[in-house]
């Protein structure tokens, strides 16, 4: 019961994903054309509020609601992982117009299709794991 | 108030709004904004093989199948009642640019003539919704978090790393949209 809390953030998150149209192909194609600001400010307008709530919280020392310290690590600094695998993921993002989260959402809008985006996403993400060894970081 | 929720949300409210659900989320249980792993606690649901063999301790993790599940109802929702699929204002130069590569139909949320079961089993259907969904798949585990964990919640944190995938994101956008596209499509 205790990670209801997540389905109802998680249906909040995909409704504003819709309506803010960041789940359209058209909108990403937009984006990476330079020929529009609406991905740009909807992105950039986040990472600030997100960075001001983190000031927040730290300046005021809020703890979360089951008392633990708010202070979420920095992901490891992998140059090369986080480099190539950022421009694996960005052609597939401009290919099907869809990060992770707009995937699901995409499948709630009626695009059923996106199950088969998605089962491709999880194949790629098992076929990483396979390889992981393998592969520079 | 119905009728303004079904309209145009601007990015200014919405990017507002994405943004708080970093701080929503730290507050209710500690948890770090992302959705990439998600495909990891899904995939170590599945049966495990000699070929297939992950790694996971998905208790602490669960609550990640939560919020894509809600996700889901989520984009379902907003079509429901908020007019979700409406027609995009897309930009004049896009359209141009769109129809130059042979996309005819402006509707909806995606191009109505790729996104369909027929079209996915074309050769470009393959190429872009098989090939596309490996890719985000691959190259969000590898770099380690996508749009969500590391364009939002990593740069939020100054995080070094998710300026470095960032700007991987960027370019192998620019890459597949001006280049590898236009050649595949047309």
């Amino acid at each position: 019961m205790k990670n209801l809390k997540y389905l109802v953030i998680g249906t909040w998150f995909g409704i504003l994903l819709t309506k803010s149209e960041a789940v359209s192909w058209f909108r990403i194609q937009e984006m990476f054309r330079f020929q529009a600001f609406h991905m740009y400010g909807i992105i950039g307008m986040a990472v600030v509020v997100g960075m001001i709530s983190l000031l927040v919280i730290k300046k005021f020392k809020i703890k979360s609601l089951n008392g633990e310290k708010i202070n979420p690590a920095q992901k490891p600094l992998q140059f090369k992982s986080n480099l190539i695998g950022g421009f694996v993921f960005g052609l597939g993002w401009a290919l099907t117009g869809a990060c992770p989260g707009p995937i699901y959402a995409l499948i709630g809008n009626g695009l059923m299709v996106f199950v088969v985006v998605l089962t491709a996403a999880l194949i790629g993400s098992i076929v990483y794991d396979l390889i992981k060894k393998h592969l520079p970081h | 108030m119905e009728s303004l929720l079904q309209g145009h949300w601007p990015w200014y409210i919405t990017g507002i709004l994405f943004g708080l659900i970093v701080p929503l989320l730290l507050f209710v249980g500690n948890k770090p904004f992302g959705i990439s792993k998600s495909l990891k606690d899904i995939a170590s649901l599945l049966p495990q093989n000699r070929f297939h063999q992950i790694k996971h301790d998905l208790k602490p993790n669960f609550w990640r199948i939560y919020f894509v599940v809600g996700i889901i109802i989520g984009g379902y929702l907003a079509v429901l009642f908020l007019k979700g699929n409406a027609t995009i204002d897309l930009s004049n130069s896009t359209k141009s640019d769109l129809e130059n590569i042979g996309i005819v139909s402006f509707d909806g949320l995606a191009p109505s003539q790729i996104f369909n079961w027929e079209f996915l089993l074309s050769t470009k259907g393959l190429l872009i919704m098989v090939l596309g969904g490996f890719l985000i798949g691959f190259g969000v585990r590898y770099a380690n978090g996508c749009t969500s964990g590391h364009a939002i919640m990593g740069l939020s944190i100054f995080s070094s790393s998710s300026l470095i995938a960032v700007l991987g994101f960027f370019a192998g956008g620019l890459l597949m949209t001006h280049i590898l596209f236009p050649l595949l499509f047309n």
